[in-house]
C-alpha cells in the first residue's frame, strides 16, 4: 500500500433490544468515538456509513436520515448497503487519497426493529423464480448445510458444536444479544424449524452499531500510542444463479487470498493470532476455517473438535460470540472489526484471550450460503 | 424484552412492475407447454437452467435454446417447517436443489408427492442422489408454479 492507514478508536451499542431510537443512537456512538479519540466533529475528515434502507432499516433514503447522528452534515460522506466491511475499506482509501487524515466509519442497524432476516433476506432473490418457491438466506444455507455433511462425513455434532463454544463465549461479552451455557444436545433439539438446521445453529436479529475512527499514521501518531494497523483487505462476490455455484468451493478462499497477499501473510495458519468471523449459520464457521486456511478441506470438523479455535486455544475463533451471538445484520462485519480491534489492543474485558494478539482475521459475509465474502487483517505491529 | 419506550408497528408496501425481458417470458412460455427449456453457452458449453441470455461464467450470449429433461438428480434439499412474515409457501415443505439430467447447474424447486407432516416420514422419501421428476399443474399460467413439484421416481 502506498501509506499506511490505523484505526484509532472504536465504539459499539448492541445486543437485543434498545430504548432509544435508531438516529439517537447513531449519534451516541458516534459521540463515544470521538470522545474516547479526543476528536472533534470538525476534525472528522470524511464519513463512510454502512446501513440500509428499507429492508433492514424501514427509513429511506440512504443516509438522508442519520447524516447528522454521524458527523457527516457538510462533509464528504457516502453510504455502504450490503456487506459492512465494505465501508471499512472505502474508509481506508479516503485517507490514502491524501485529502482526508481522518475518517469515520459507522455501520448501522436496528434488527430488534426490523422484520425477520427471512423476510428480508426472500427480497434478495427475482420475482420470477426465486421468492415464488420461498428462497431465503437460511434456506440458501440449509441446502449447503447438507451438501458439506454429506460430503466430507462432518455431523451435526460438530456443525452444534460451534454454537457451543459461540453462545457460551458471548457470556462474557456485554455486547452479545443470545448467549448462554449449552450442550451439543440442546442446541440440537432447539427446534428443527428447517432441517437440518435447528433454531440456535442460526443467528438471531440483533442491534449493532458500531463506530471506528480511521487516521493517516501522521495523524494516528498524534491521536493514539496505541494504533491497530489496517495490513490487506480481499472481497469476491460469487454469480447470483443459486444453482450455478458450487457451494463447497465458494468466494472466501478467493477473498482471502487477497487480504493475505496485501497484508504479506504466507502463513495464515501461524502468522494469524485470533479470528472474528461471520457465521450466520453454525456449520459455515467450520467451511470458513477450511477456506482462510485454517485447516485442509473436510477438516472444520476435526478443528472445533481439537479446541484449537476456543477463547484459550491456538487460534481463537470468535471470542465474542460471533455472529451466532450478536447478528446486526447490516453491520456485522464491521462489528468483527471492533472485537477485533479491542482483542489487539487488550481492552476486550471478560472475553480478552489469554494469548497477546497481533495479527487478526476479520470476515464479513452478506447474501445467500456466502454469496459475498470480505476478509481484512488489522495488525499491532507496523 | 419490553422496550421502555413507545414503538410504531409500521409496514412498507411499494408496488414494482418488473419485466420478465425476453428470456423469462420464453422460459415461461415453455412452462405452458409443460417445457422446461436451457441455454447453452457457445463457449464453456454448459447448459444453463433456468435459461439466461448470457453466461454469467464467460460473459458472451446464450444463442441455442435446448428443452431439457423433466428429471433430474436431488442434490441437496431442506423440511421447512417455520413461519415468517411474507412466506409465499405453506408449510412444511420439503425444498430442492435439483441437477436435470444432461444440464450443468441447479435448479431450485419444491419436492412433494407424498406426505410432508413428518420429518422422519419425509426422510424416508427423501434422500439426497435420488432421482426425481417434475408434475405439473393441470392449468398452467407461464410461471414458476405451474411445476407442482418434483417427485421421487421409484
Amino acid at each position: 500500500m502506498a501509506g499506511r492507514v490505523a484505526i484509532v478508536e472504536v465504539a459499539q451499542i448492541s445486543g437485543g433490544d434498545s430504548k432509544d431510537n435508531y438516529y439517537d443512537q447513531a449519534y451516541l456512538v458516534t459521540k463515544e468515538v470521538l470522545a474516547k479519540a479526543g476528536v472533534t466533529k470538525d476534525e472528522v475528515g470524511a464519513v463512510v456509513s454502512s446501513a440500509s434502507d428499507i429492508f433492514h432499516g424501514g427509513i429511506s433514503c440512504a443516509s438522508a436520515y442519520y447524516n447528522e447522528a454521524v458527523v457527516a452534515f457538510l462533509k464528504n460522506s457516502s453510504r455502504q448497503d450490503g456487506e459492512s466491511l465494505f465501508a471499512l475499506v472505502y474508509g481506508v482509501m479516503r485517507i490514502l487519497s491524501g485529502h482526508y487524515d481522518t475518517v469515520l466509519v459507522a455501520g448501522l442497524c436496528k434488527g430488534s426493529e426490523n422484520p425477520p432476516n427471512d423476510t428480508c433476506t426472500g427480497m434478495f432473490g427475482d420475482p420470477f423464480y426465486l421468492r415464488p418457491i420461498g428462497m431465503n438466506e437460511t434456506v440458501a444455507a440449509s441446502y449447503q448445510m447438507r451438501l458439506y455433511m454429506e460430503r466430507y462425513g462432518i455431523t451435526e455434532e460438530q456443525c452444534a458444536k460451534v454454537a457451543v463454544k459461540n453462545l457460551h463465549n458471548a457470556l462474557r461479552n456485554p455486547y452479545a444479544h443470545r448467549k448462554g451455557r449449552y450442550t451439543v444436545d440442546d442446541i440440537l433439539n432447539s427446534g428443527r424449524i428447517i432441517d437440518p438446521l435447528t433454531t440456535l445453529q442460526i443467528a438471531p436479529k440483533s442491534e449493532g452499531f458500531v463506530a471506528m475512527l480511521l487516521a493517516s499514521e501522521e495523524k494516528a501518531a498524534k491521536l493514539t500510542g496505541k494504533p491497530v494497523w489496517f495490513k490487506g483487505y480481499g472481497s469476491s462476490l460469487d454469480t447470483f444463479h443459486f444453482g450455478d455455484r458450487d457451494l463447497l468451493q465458494g468466494q472466501l478462499k478467493n477473498a482471502a487470498a487477497k487480504a493475505y497477499r496485501m497484508a504479506g501473510l504466507t502463513d495464515p495458519r501461524r502468522e494469524i493470532d485470533l479470528a472474528e468471523i461471520s457465521e450466520p449459520y453454525a456449520f459455515q464457521e467450520l467451511m470458513w476455517y477450511e477456506d482462510l486456511g485454517f485447516c485442509g478441506e473436510g477438516e472444520g470438523g476435526n478443528l472445533i473438535d481439537s479446541g484449537v479455535t476456543r477463547t484459550d486455544g491456538e487460534l481463537p475463533v470468535n471470542p465474542s460470540g460471533g455472529v451466532l451471538a450478536n447478528n446486526p445484520y447490516v453491520s456485522r462485519g464491521l462489528q468483527r472489526a471492533v472485537e477485533a480491534f479491542l482483542q489487539i489492543r487488550g481492552e476486550a474485558g471478560e472475553r480478552q484471550v489469554a494469548k497477546k494478539v497481533k495479527t487478526a482475521l476479520v470476515h464479513g459475509t452478506h447474501g445467500f450460503a456466502g454469496q459475498c465474502h470480505a476478509v481484512a487483517i488489522l495488525g499491532s505491529q507496523e | 424484552m419490553v422496550k421502555e419506550y413507545k414503538t410504531i408497528k409500521t409496514q412498507v408496501a411499494l408496488p414494482y412492475e418488473i419485466a420478465y425481458g425476453a428470456t423469462w417470458t420464453r422460459f415461461f412460455e415453455g412452462f405452458k407447454e409443460r417445457k422446461i427449456y436451457g441455454t447453452k453457452c457457445p463457449q464453456c458449453a454448459r447448459i444453463l437452467v433456468p435459461a439466461r441470455a448470457f453466461c454469467p461464467r464467460c460473459f458472451v450470449d446464450t444463442e441455442d435454446w435446448v428443452e431439457v429433461s423433466q428429471e433430474g438428480s436431488l442434490v441437496s434439499w431442506n423440511y421447512v417447517n417455520y413461519r415468517y412474515f411474507g412466506m409465499p409457501t405453506e408449510p412444511p415443505y420439503v425444498g430442492g436443489l435439483i441437477r436435470l439430467d444432461g444440464t450443468d447447474v441447479g435448479f431450485l424447486h419444491l419436492i412433494g408427492g407424498f406426505g410432508l407432516s413428518d420429518l422422519e416420514e419425509v426422510k424416508k422419501n427423501v434422500k439426497s442422489g435420488m432421482k426425481v421428476r417434475a408434475v405439473w399443474s393441470d392449468e398452467r399460467q407461464g410461471n414458476i408454479m405451474d411445476i407442482r413439484y418434483f417427485e421421487p421416481i421409484k
